[in-house]
């Protein structure tokens, strides 16, 4: 390490942290985001929209299924993932509040329960009284409400939560801003939000929610990029690590592709332009995969 | 040579005091140390030169819990030169890190104060790794497990001295009750100064870094030219402010979301006409 580096956190030594953990980010909040949107929408309880929150709680448990079988697939011995859960000697509940992994992993399967409910939810019967328990997991009904509220805080735990883990190390870039898990949370609705808008492309909905999904968009990016811009001045002298080409590809990839072209898009082609519906969720999602890799790769490169 | 060192006892802090300027290079405690351990001396087979003086190993990790770095400072007109040796080891802070990240409990302290991974809690999930202010920890790739020094916890519980200072044969290393090795290396800084050796101090010995290091140094240049941080924090630091900024961002989000689901009916356009 370099004796005039510019923080203590270039004296530490790397998780060996790869692709497998950003595309766990990844998955990890756009099942977050996709729930979140989901969620507010149902609970807005515009009939005409059911359709479209079905379609968020039918997608968030399979990205959640994806974004938990790469982080099994991360751990050097998974055969041990239960460690996280039970306390191997004692077998007693194993939690420490004060640690992110441990908090974490709980977070992760409280907010599985709530999203599996609604998943439940969503196959029941849509049309007429339900007729089984499952379709009580929706709104309007006092169940469905709670259990959407309280998965809708859960789910952005869930796209918030590995910020403030990478933060609470000690490695260039993480440990250098307390504000990634902001970064993270902003980001992760903003791609729940996209990823609603590719869905009802996908499958021909058209739903007064896309009109508003298709507005929320630009606005989400614009919050997304001061949350960027924030980390960016509190990294202090550890924007060093940006100073190369990691910083190119955060500018390109992120601000450029992912959220100055969308917005010039969005603007070109006019309210639910049927080529911009489809483009512009595909750039956010790319800018958030790309956000996440330069996150977490820019630091494992020092 | 000093005295035999005494044997730990439960309940005292136990530790090793490291004065790098009797340190020779001669890499007998990394020897001593992968031998007690069972280490493997080459990483997976393959026999690594680093091109960077006497210094193969270059870095602590799963397999190489002890590390002598060799720091060569020559001047530009190359007229003066001197040659900086440290065998470096786990800190065993009194606030450790690794031991306050570690979701599996898998790493606990001991009756000696001492900080130690039991491999067979720890699941891989690496969160010690950058935890740990100083680039202790790293994978073991035979146990696929978190593995650093244990101070040699099971000599200790049998009465002996850890192997690496067992084996230094200029008494660099030196083991014993905490509270004796800082009185001891106070005194030595106190003797180098007076023989003219002003850049002589410890690091680690108060309790201003990470509440003490059990295992701290007495060195002769700035920390960082030893690959030491000038200024190591533990990672929780970031924890009330990281979940608070997080919260906040997450109301931000919620409340730009909220907005416009609400004025959904507003606008211009159809009202509704999205889709293919």
């Amino acid at each position: 390490m370099p004796i005039d580096a510019p923080s203590s956190t270039w004296f530490t030594t790397a998780p060996d942290w790869g692709w497998l953990i950003v595309l766990y980010l990844f998955f990890g909040s756009l099942a977050g985001g996709t729930y979140f949107i989901a969620a507010l929408i149902d609970l807005g309880g515009r009939r005409e929209d059911r359709p479209l929150a079905r379609l968020g709680y039918l997608a968030a448990i399979p990205l959640l299924l994806v974004s938990g079988a790469l982080l099994l697939a991360d751990l050097y011995r998974p055969d041990r993932f239960w460690h996280l859960f039970i306390e191997n000697h004692t077998f007693r509940p194993m939690f420490k509040y004060w640690a992110p992994m441990s908090i974490g992993s709980w977070g992760v399967a409280v907010f599985g329960l709530f999203a599996g409910l609604s998943f439940l939810g969503a196959l029941a019967r849509q049309d007429g009284p339900p007729r089984r328990w499952t379709g009580r997991l929706r709104s309007p009904g006092v169940v469905g409400t709670m259990v959407t509220a309280f998965g809708a805080v859960l789910a952005l735990y869930m796209a918030g939560y590995p910020g403030v883990l990478l933060s609470v190390t000690n490695r260039p870039v993480w440990a250098d801003t307390p504000l990634l898990g902001m970064l993270f949370v902003i980001s992760g609705v903003s791609l729940g939000a996209a990823f609603m808008l590719l869905l009802a492309w996908c499958f021909e909905r058209t739903l007064p929610a896309v009109r508003s999904l298709d507005r929320m968009l630009p606005w989400l990016s614009l919050l997304e990029f001061i949350a960027l811009v924030a980390v960016a001045v509190s990294l202090g002298a550890a924007i060093e690590a940006w100073l190369n080409g990691w910083g190119l590809l955060l500018v390109l990839g992120v601000v450029v592709l992912g959220m100055l072209v969308p917005l010039m898009l969005h603007r070109r082609a006019g309210p639910l332009d049927v080529r911009a519906l489809a483009l512009v969720p595909l750039l956010v999602l790319g800018g958030g995969l790309v956000l996440r890799a330069v996150i977490v790769l820019s630091s494992e490169a020092i | 040579m000093a005295d035999a060192a005494p044997a730990a006892r439960p309940g005292q802090a136990m530790g090793f005091y490291t004065d790098t300027t009797v340190c020779i290079g001669c890499k007998a405690c990394e020897v001593a140390c992968k031998e007690w351990n069972q280490l493997p001396a080459r990483n997976g087979g393959v026999n690594t030169l680093s091109g960077n003086s006497y210094d193969n190993t270059v870095k602590l990790d799963g397999t190489t819990w002890r590390h002598v770095a060799f720091v060569e400072q020559i001047s530009e007109d190359r007229k003066d030169a001197r040659w900086l040796m440290m065998s470096d080891v786990c800190k065993h802070c009194v606030r450790a890190g690794c031991l306050e990240v570690c979701p599996t409990n898998a790493i606990v302290r001991t009756e000696f104060d001492t900080v130690v991974i039991q491999s067979d809690t720890c699941n891989g999930c690496g969160m010690c790794i950058p935890a740990c202010p100083f680039g202790v920890i790293d994978i073991n790739p035979v146990s696929k497990t978190a593995q650093k020094c244990t101070l040699c916890y099971d000599r200790l519980k049998g009465g002996l001295e850890p192997a690496c200072s067992k084996a230094c044969p200029t008494d660099s290393i030196r083991f014993g009750p905490v509270a004796e090795l800082r009185t001891m290396a106070t005194a030595r800084v106190e003797q180098l100064k007076a023989g003219g050796e002003s850049r002589a101090a410890l690091y680690g010995a108060d309790e201003q870094m990470l509440g003490g290091l059990n295992s701290f140094y007495l060195l002769v240049d700035k920390p960082e030219v030893y690959g030491l941080p000038p200024d190591p924090k533990l990672p929780s630091r970031n924890l009330v402010t990281g979940s608070v900024s997080t919260v906040a961002g997450a109301l931000l989000a919620a409340l730009v979301a909220l907005l416009h689901l609400r004025r959904r009916g507003t606008g211009t356009g159809d009202g509704g006409s999205g889709g293919r």
